[in-house]
């Protein structure tokens, strides 16, 4: 001890201390195994840190050019599988917009429901996870009930709970079963009172509060900079959303607002989140409401996939089923680029065709690549502790950032 | 030679033992199921059966010990041996040893024979229940240090750290009830508390939210969990353990829980009375039993209230962790010196103030 009190002693020249390198993840419970973070740590505060994506790559652009365009819907399942049905609605119209016609009122009306039952799903997953990973796995299993009810509609709808696989080039698969909107009024009632809990189970909650308080915050101008959108952009005050800016199917005539934060920490955008759930079911209701009566498919067998009735009864459904099945659809060569609202931000699709039957390059813009790479940004010299909730609030799907 | 001493001793350790060991660690790896089940909505653990017959999921905990005994005893390469092996045993020992100075009922002469039902009646119970859980921050720190892990490295240091800092916070918050009660033996606390108005809890409420905030802290669970934070540092201390030092770690922190909720009936809520009824009265209202009889009767039913408060505090303490987030380190670190520590030391100077001017007449 009188060592250390000795004069001109200089803790930091005579101590030998270094920063200790952590490799965090790929197996790590915070990252998914999707994700790797490569920290320099002193003590508990990051120094450095280097995200390494690629883990759940699975050639999802390359094997997009080997399948025929209505073929690529099942892929397209599994970008961002928490919002599956999302995913289907952006490469429909992206390959819409290709060929040039627009579904008929009915189709656009089931395609925003499929997809906004799909943006609960991702929300339910995403807050109910940061929950989770703060320690409040309560909260966490009120959102996964929350979920399945979610699920259970749009199992109805389509058949499939996770991978949706609801929306075709031309048109959707099934119209709405028989008592459809009794149901999601039900299930909308019950996730109403889910989503009070959660609330008041956290945000009444100082210690959620103060984990979640600024922590990982990005200024606006960053923000933009680094090619943010959705939840994570409007958390920093800029209501940006494809919905209202560049509004797609029957977006522009449907009542919702575009709730902003001000600060852009992770608070902000779990309350970005948490409202965007509400909105979601405002846009539902209307929806199930306002929905007409009509076909759900173009009437064009060139470009749907027609019906056994039609395929036996009608000449031309006939040949184009087989030139279809067999060629795949001769969608006019030219490229393309369309973006939608995803769940985690803008979801863009850009499509070239060479006029085959299948696509020439399917590229496709995950929000959460530019959110991932502000990583650094986010969490240098926060805690290490700062990290999860950040990472959570990113919400990086594998499936989405890597394809 | 075997002494009517000796007997009750052995008995009153094979009591103590089957209580915490035997009864309440793998009762409360069940009720951990169960009850996080009930607030989670969900139907909880009841796969684990013999012959179809799954006893409400009761021999979940039985497959567990089976299976983890049968694991792998695992040491990661470059690991103290050792020392990886003790950190376990310095964990569990301590959290039993604690309960020797626990009173689980009162004094009764059974048969000319006075029997006092504690372990150890120590003139310094208090003091020897945190000299020996701070004994329980070693192994921790030793399983974090032992185990060649960057994540265990930083789960023992966060461990260290809190651990230390809330012994200090816990011994202040308990200082209070020492001038009120004036003593230090916790037999002398409980007898002290047969009268319903001398419970601890009834003037010193915030020392006990204090006392069991530190003491949830000690033993690290929800909210307090920084040194195993699942999402940050994987397990945390315990993270390159394996089979049955896993378990020892696992059981460690359900008889920790056991403890605090013992130091909290004997010190805050009146041991094993019953409000408003006093020893001598219980005995004349069992006065049927014969003078024996009565005795008996009266030690059974003191030590099922005993036995029932520490249920209800175990219930608590299980509804925190199932509610709560985590903290963050420093937030922890911030609660414990700059809140709980000014407001135990606040709180012992109002005691001390009000038993100065007569306001609290000390029984």
């Amino acid at each position: 001890m009188s060592e250390l009190i000795r004069p001109g002693y200089d803790f930091h020249k005579e101590t030998h201390t270094e920063p200790m390198v952590i490799n965090m993840g790929p197996s790590h419970p915070a990252t998914h195994g999707t994700v790797r973070f490569f920290l320099t740590l002193d003590g508990e505060i990051i120094e450095q840190i280097e995200v390494e994506i690629g883990y759940l790559h699975r050639a999802f652009e390359k094997e997009c050019e080997n399948q025929f365009w209505n073929g690529v819907f099942p892929y397209t399942d599994r970008l961002d599988y928490t919002a599956a049905a999302l995913n289907n609605v952006g490469y429909a119209l992206a390959a819409e917009k290709l060929i040039g016609i627009t579904v008929p009122e009915r189709c656009q009306y089931l395609r925003v429901i499929a997809g906004e039952l799909a943006r609960l799903s991702g929300h339910y997953t995403n807050l109910g996870a940061a929950a989770l990973e703060l320690g409040a796995l309560t909260a966490f299993i009120y959102f996964v009930e929350a979920r399945e009810l979610v699920w259970d509609l749009i199992e109805s709808l389509c058949g499939a709970r996770l991978t949706h696989n609801y929306v075709r080039i031309g048109g959707v698969t099934a119209d709405l079963p028989e008592g459809f909107a009794e149901h999601a009024r039900e299930v909308f009632r019950r996730n109403r009172e889910l989503w009070d809990d959660f609330a008041k189970l956290l945000l009444k909650n100082r210690i959620f509060l103060d984990r979640m308080r600024a922590t990982g915050g990005i200024s606006r101008q960053d923000a933009i900079e680094w090619g943010f959108t959705g939840p994570c952009l409007r958390a920093c005050g800029v209501p940006y959303d494809v919905r209202r800016a560049q509004p797609y199917l029957v977006y522009g005539q449907l009542d919702f607002d575009i709730p902003v934060g001000e600060t852009g920490d992770n608070l902000d955008r779990f309350l970005v989140r948490l409202e965007e759930i509400n909105q979601s079911i405002r846009i539902l209701e209307q929806c199930l409401e306002r929905i007409p009566p009509g076909p759900i498919n173009v009437d064009n067998p060139e470009w749907r996939q027609p019906s056994k009735d039609d395929i036996h009864r009608d000449m031309e459904s006939m040949i184009f089923h087989f030139k279809n099945t067999f060629e795949g659809q001769k969608i006019p060569a030219g490229e393309v680029y369309q973006a939608i609202e995803g769940a985690n931000g803008e979801l863009g699709f850009y499509l070239v065709s060479s006029g085959a039957g299948k696509p020439l390059k399917c590229r496709v813009r995950p929000p959460c690549f530019a959110l991932t790479s502000a990583m650094p940004l986010m969490v240098k010299g926060a805690f290490l502790a700062d990290l999860i909730p950040t990472f959570d609030m990113i919400n990086l799907i594998g499936g989405e950032c890597d394809r | 030679m075997i002494s009517p001493e000796l007997i009750e001793t052995a008995a009153k350790i094979i009591f103590v033992f089957a209580l915490t060991l035997g009864f309440f660690a793998p009762v409360l790896g069940w009720v951990e199921r169960k009850q996080s089940a009930v607030m989670q909505d969900r139907i909880g653990a009841n796969r684990a059966g013999v012959f179809g017959f799954t006893v409400i999921g009761l021999l979940h905990s039985l497959a567990d010990a089976i299976k983890l005994v049968f694991k792998e005893d695992f040491t990661p390469r470059g690991a103290e041996k050792a020392l990886h092996t003790l950190a376990p045993v310095m964990a569990v020992i301590p959290a039993l040893i604690a309960f020797a100075v626990i009173p689980f009922g009162g004094q009764y002469t059974l048969w000319g024979h006075r029997v006092n039902l504690v372990v150890a009646d120590l003139d310094v119970g208090l003091l020897f229940v945190f000299a020996i859980s701070s004994i329980s921050t070693y192994g921790v720190v030793i399983a974090g240090w032992a185990s060649n892990n960057n994540w265990s490295l930083l789960g023992g240091l966060r461990a260290s750290a809190q651990m230390f800092s809330y012994e200090v916070a816990m011994g202040l918050t308990v200082i209070a009830l020492v001038m009120y009660y004036q003593s230090l033996s916790l037999v002398e606390i409980v007898a002290k508390q047969e009268n319903f108005w001398h419970w601890g809890i009834v003037w010193h409420w915030p020392a006990f939210l204090l006392f069991f905030s530190c003491a949830i802290a000690e033993n690290k669970r929800v909210p307090f969990d920084a040194p195993e934070a699942e999402s940050e540092l994987v397990a945390g201390y315990f993270t390159e353990y394996s089979g049955m030092k896993f378990v020892m770690f696992w059981a460690a922190e359900f008889i920790e829980m056991v403890t605090i909720a013992g130091m909290c009936v004997a010190l805050f809520l009146g041991g094993h009375h019953i409000p408003f009824v006093t020893q001598a009265g219980l005995a004349e209202a069992l006065g049927a039993f014969g003078p024996n009889g009565a005795q008996v009767a009266a030690m059974l039913i003191g030590v099922g209230v005993f036995v029932f408060k520490l249920i209800l505090l175990l219930a608590l303490q299980m509804a925190v962790r199932w509610t709560l987030p985590r903290f963050r380190y420093d937030q922890i670190m911030k609660l414990g010196w700059k809140m709980i520590l000014p407001l135990s030391l606040a709180w012992i100077s109002l005691t001390g103030a009000a038993i100065l001017a007569g306001v609290m007449p000390r029984p």
